[in-house]
């Protein structure tokens, strides 16, 4: 099987936004950067399909030049080669620009499956995979939790997270796009043999489509309000939980 | 006009669809209509309860294959009828099935698309869409841009349901004349189902420990252990101690596990993702320890401690020993 796995490089979670003068975006040249953790998992889903089926897994990333961090990364883990639609103004791209981005070379490969995360953790639009089938012509399923291919048959049988704990497996053709869900499998990390084999491997570099433009204009950015009278408890452990457990006893009556 | 696209299965409504209709009430302020399009098999009844809001009309798009959910058959649907009203904006509730087929409408339209919205001002005339980014951090106003309409999804829980205005008749019920070709459907889906019966029911548990990720590792899960058994509590976890293992999958509270509304909730090392806060923000008081003053639990919490859990929970347990 050809599988594309398309990945982004977002903020680290540990990292606390800064924002920018303008107030409309973060400070990118701030941020510390890791790998998408829904495409991770994805990631890990198409290497295991590989060992299974044969064929290649290439990733594929839209971004500046900063985003080769985690397509060296992917290609540690076991990646074969790399697709990079490299271009400074991605850095903020949103989920449809970002499809538009790659659309044209995903045509180009004719995967037989594209995976990819079910969102980003940072914009989080949960666009960039059902648009990205919609542009390159390939039915999808999203929020994915197992996959049966059947490449023989050109089928396969996948196993939808509906909400609350309900499930439904839904079979369609290939080629086609899914998004997959945190938790589907198990990751693998890079070995030491993995990063060395990485610096061999292909990243093959496109400039984007012209005409790309977002239809999302971010006028503000800022940080939540409280919606809620939050007591904060302050002090030493000791001090902070003596405060807690009186008040949880005598205020709340939860105990 | 504002097309609101309701939802429901098997002839029951959703009832995020109500938030929904609230949210275009609040778009529309009384001066643009609202109308309300339902798409299914059998789809009458839900139509009719519908027809309770103050609307211009609801549409319903009924045919066999709507029946069971897919995504070509919907965007297929969705896509006709946007076409032939011309809204300028479509809402819907930010649902799974809203997230599995409207980004596709909205690529198949050449629309923009704003999703997971949480409120709806107004910025110099314009209608600017407020909602969340970087996990919850921080909060983006979005302005659309580019022709109508513009589809926005709301946030499940963010605008209120009991806030619909209500009609004083019902509004007119009529049936959009849109076929859709069974031939477009790609997907063959099967019915539904949950994994075996959960052992574990945390719904009726009076008091509740949550662990997130801040609990670093496997081994530390013994940590939050003697805290729940200190409070006299069941354990539960957010969905990354799930999905690496660390707790069964039947501990997870939030959209895909379990909904509870203990007397006692208490979130260690937990960030506070809105898919973890559906599951819990019920709950009668509610403590958040977590070393980030900023995390987004502090935000729905009655008591906050920031702090090191790992400080914090063993003097909790002498305290609750005493
Ligand atoms: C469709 C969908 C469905 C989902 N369903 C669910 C669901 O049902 N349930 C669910 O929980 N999530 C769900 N998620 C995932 C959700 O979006 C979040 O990713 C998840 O809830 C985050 O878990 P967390 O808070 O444990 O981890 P993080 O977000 O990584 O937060 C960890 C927190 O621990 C704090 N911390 C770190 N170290 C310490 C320390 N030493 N002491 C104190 N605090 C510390 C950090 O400050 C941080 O706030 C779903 C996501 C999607 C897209």
């Amino acid at each position: 099987m050809k599988i594309a796995v398309c990945i982004k490089q977002v903020p680290t979670r540990e990292w606390q936004p800064r924002l920018n003068d303008a107030r409309t975006w973060i400070r990118e040249q701030e941020a510390s950067y890791e790998m998408n953790e829904p495409d991770a998992y994805a990631l890990e889903e198409g290497l295991r399909l590989r060992e299974k089926h044969g064929g290649e897994v290439v990733v594929c990333s839209a971004g500046p030049a900063r985003v080769q961090q985690v397509i060296r990364e992917a290609l540690a883990r076991g990646a074969d080669r790399a697709v990079h639609v490299e271009d400074e103004a991605l850095g903020a791209a949103d989920a449809f620009t970002a499809a538009a981005a790659l659309t044209p070379a995903m045509q180009e490969e004719r995967f037989d499956l594209i995976l990819t995360g079910l969102q980003s953790d940072d914009q989080g639009h949960a666009q960039f995979g059902p648009v990205l089938a919609e542009k390159v012509g390939v039915p999808h399923s999203t929020i994915i939790m197992e996959v049966q291919a059947d490449p023989a048959a050109s089928s396969m049988k996948v196993k939808r997270e509906l909400e609350g704990g309900w499930f439904q497996y839904v079979t369609m053709p290939l080629p086609a796009l899914l998004t997959i869900q945190s938790g589907i499998n198990q990751l693998r990390y890079a070995t030491l043999k993995g990063i060395m084999a990485a610096k061999k491997k292909e990243i093959r570099k496109v400039a984007p489509p012209a005409g790309l433009a977002s239809r999302l204009k971010v006028v503000a950015l800022y940080a939540p309000q409280k919606s809620k009278q939050t007591v904060m408890i302050g002090g030493s452990p000791a001090d902070a939980a003596r405060e807690l457990v009186r008040r949880l006893r005598e205020e709340a009556r939860a105990l | 006009m504002i097309l609101v696209i309701a939802e429901q299965k098997d002839g029951k409504l959703n009832r995020a669809t109500w938030e929904a209709i609230a949210a275009a009430q609040q778009l529309s302020a009384g001066s643009v209509p609202v109308k309300v399009a339902v798409l299914g098999e059998g789809v009458s009844g839900v139509a009719g309860e519908l027809a309770a809001a103050d609307v211009a009309e609801v549409l319903t798009v009924d045919q066999p294959v709507l029946g069971r959910y897919t995504a070509d058959a919907f965007v297929h649907a969705a896509a006709a009828l946007v076409t032939a009203q011309a809204p300028a904006h479509v809402l819907l509730a930010h649902t799974y099935q809203t997230r599995d087929f409207v980004p596709g409408l909205a690529a198949r339209l050449d629309r923009a698309l704003v999703t997971d919205v949480i409120a709806i001002k107004s910025a110099a005339g314009q209608a600017a869409f407020a909602r969340p980014m970087f996990q919850g951090k921080l909060v983006a106003d979005v302005v659309l841009e580019g022709p109508a309409p513009h589809l926005v999804t709301v946030q499940i829980g963010a605008f209120r349901a009991d806030a619909v205005r209500k009609g004083s008749t019902a509004a007119p019920v009529s049936v959009a004349a849109i076929a859709v070709d069974p031939s477009v459907v790609r997907q063959a889906p099967e019915s539904p189902f949950q994994e075996a019966k959960q052992a574990v029911d945390l719904s009726q548990a009076e008091r509740i420990v949550a662990v997130g990720r801040g609990i670093k590792a496997q081994e530390n899960i013994a940590v939050a252990q003697q805290l729940a058994g200190a409070f006299g509590a069941e354990l539960a976890a957010s969905r990354p101690i799930c999905d690496n293992g660390w707790l069964p999958m039947e501990r997870q509270i939030g959209s895909s596990g379990q909904t509870v509304a203990p007397k006692l909730y208490v979130a260690i090392g937990i960030s506070g993702a809105i898919q973890h806060l559906v599951g819990m923000k019920g709950s009668r008081t509610i403590v958040a320890i977590n070393k980030d003053a900023e995390a987004p639990i502090f935000e729905i919490a009655d008591y906050g401690i920031t702090g090191d859990l790992f400080e914090v929970a063993p003097a909790l347990i002498t305290e609750l020993k005493k």
